[in-house]
């Protein structure tokens, strides 16, 4: 079950995603698998409270993308996703 | 990237701002947030993110913090540090919930409680870049006494082209009190808020519950879902 407030907003991710992607993602697109619907990675909802973070749309909670660190690497599911749009200059 | 503390502003009884001077900072966006990192002496570590306060114009930057029950890096920050200590930090952050002055406006902000920071930074932003838009700010704190940057919210809504800054005080009120005294509604937006013919954007900061309540108010107004950028944060980050 999702916690309704436990969530934050995708926002929250852009500090590690920066570090691993090395430029601004909070304005990156993506397509949700489940519904189709696209939105900036800063408008989706993020759990942090989970081992990792967790990113799920914000129109149907469909798991989006998981990242987790573990054994000195950064592990990223972006299972929950048809595509994601990195601009090519932040 | 390091930043050296050089002034602790008490803003309420639970609320501090630091003042850092970060040597090649690189200059940041009002909504950006930081993220701050604590370790202590055995190597372990906390990590917490902080909306910046300081306009993009202000030569150091300003973050505030609400000291939580329980809160571990809150209460370090707001208990312990003194100046000329130094911060870990990373940021700026964030390029979703920004606002900057050739976004124009007019602009719509609400806060609940803390959630009033990063909407300082855009104020705080446009009023030194003396634009014309227009900017209400609907303001939620549990009393008087909480409520954060008081004294200069009423300097800038008292100034030239100021924005208007509605409070609504939702625990205790002071005597005489003719504002609002319940939590934010939609009867209270259709009062106060842009109406959406203006074509506003809304920037909704605070705990959770408090944003999801705000955000859906908004759309039923008849905000576009689009229009209206939502900062929350979460139980209690500590």
């Amino acid at each position: 079950m999702v916690e309704a407030t436990m969530r934050v907003d995708g926002n929250a991710m852009g500090g590690m995603l920066s570090e691993l992607f090395a430029r601004e993602v909070t304005s990156a697109r993506m397509a949700c698998d489940g519904c189709g619907k696209v939105e900036p990675l800063g408008a989706e909802h993020a759990y942090l409270q989970a081992p990792g973070m967790v990113l799920r749309c914000r129109h149907c909670e469909q798991v989006l993308l998981v990242v987790t660190r573990a054994n000195g690497a950064y592990l990223l599911s972006f299972r929950g996703m048809r595509w994601f749009e990195l601009p090519a200059e932040s | 990237m390091l930043g050296e503390v050089v002034e602790l502003i008490d803003e309420t009884p639970r609320v501090r701002s630091i003042v850092l001077d970060i040597p090649h900072w690189p200059g940041h966006l009002a909504g950006q947030h930081v993220d701050v990192r604590l370790t202590a002496e055995d190597g372990y570590q906390a990590q917490r993110s902080y909306s910046i306060a300081s306009a993009p114009e202000e030569p150091r930057l300003l973050i505030t913090v609400e000291r939580l029950p329980d809160g571990e890096v809150s209460s370090y920050l707001v208990g312990e540090l003194r100046p000329g200590d130094s911060l870990e930090l990373r940021g700026p952050i964030g390029g979703y919930f920004v606002w900057e002055v050739r976004m124009g406006g007019p602009l719509l902000l609400v806060a609940g409680g803390s959630g009033i920071v990063p909407l300082m930074a855009m104020l705080r932003h446009r009023a030194a870049s003396r634009t014309g838009a227009g900017a209400r700010l609907v303001y939620s704190s549990r009393s008087w006494e909480e409520i954060i940057y008081r004294e200069e919210l009423e300097r800038l809504a008292s100034g030239p082209a100021g924005p208007l800054v509605i409070h609504t005080l939702t625990r205790t009120q002071p005597p005489g009190w003719t504002g609002y005294a319940r939590r934010v509604d939609g009867a209270m937006l259709a009062e106060a808020a842009w109406p959406p013919s203006h074509g506003p954007t809304a920037f909704i900061c605070g705990p959770t519950p408090f944003v999801e309540a705000v955000a859906s108010a908004l759309v039923l107004l008849g905000y576009p879902a689009t229009s209206v950028k939502t900062e929350r944060f979460g139980p209690t980050g500590g």
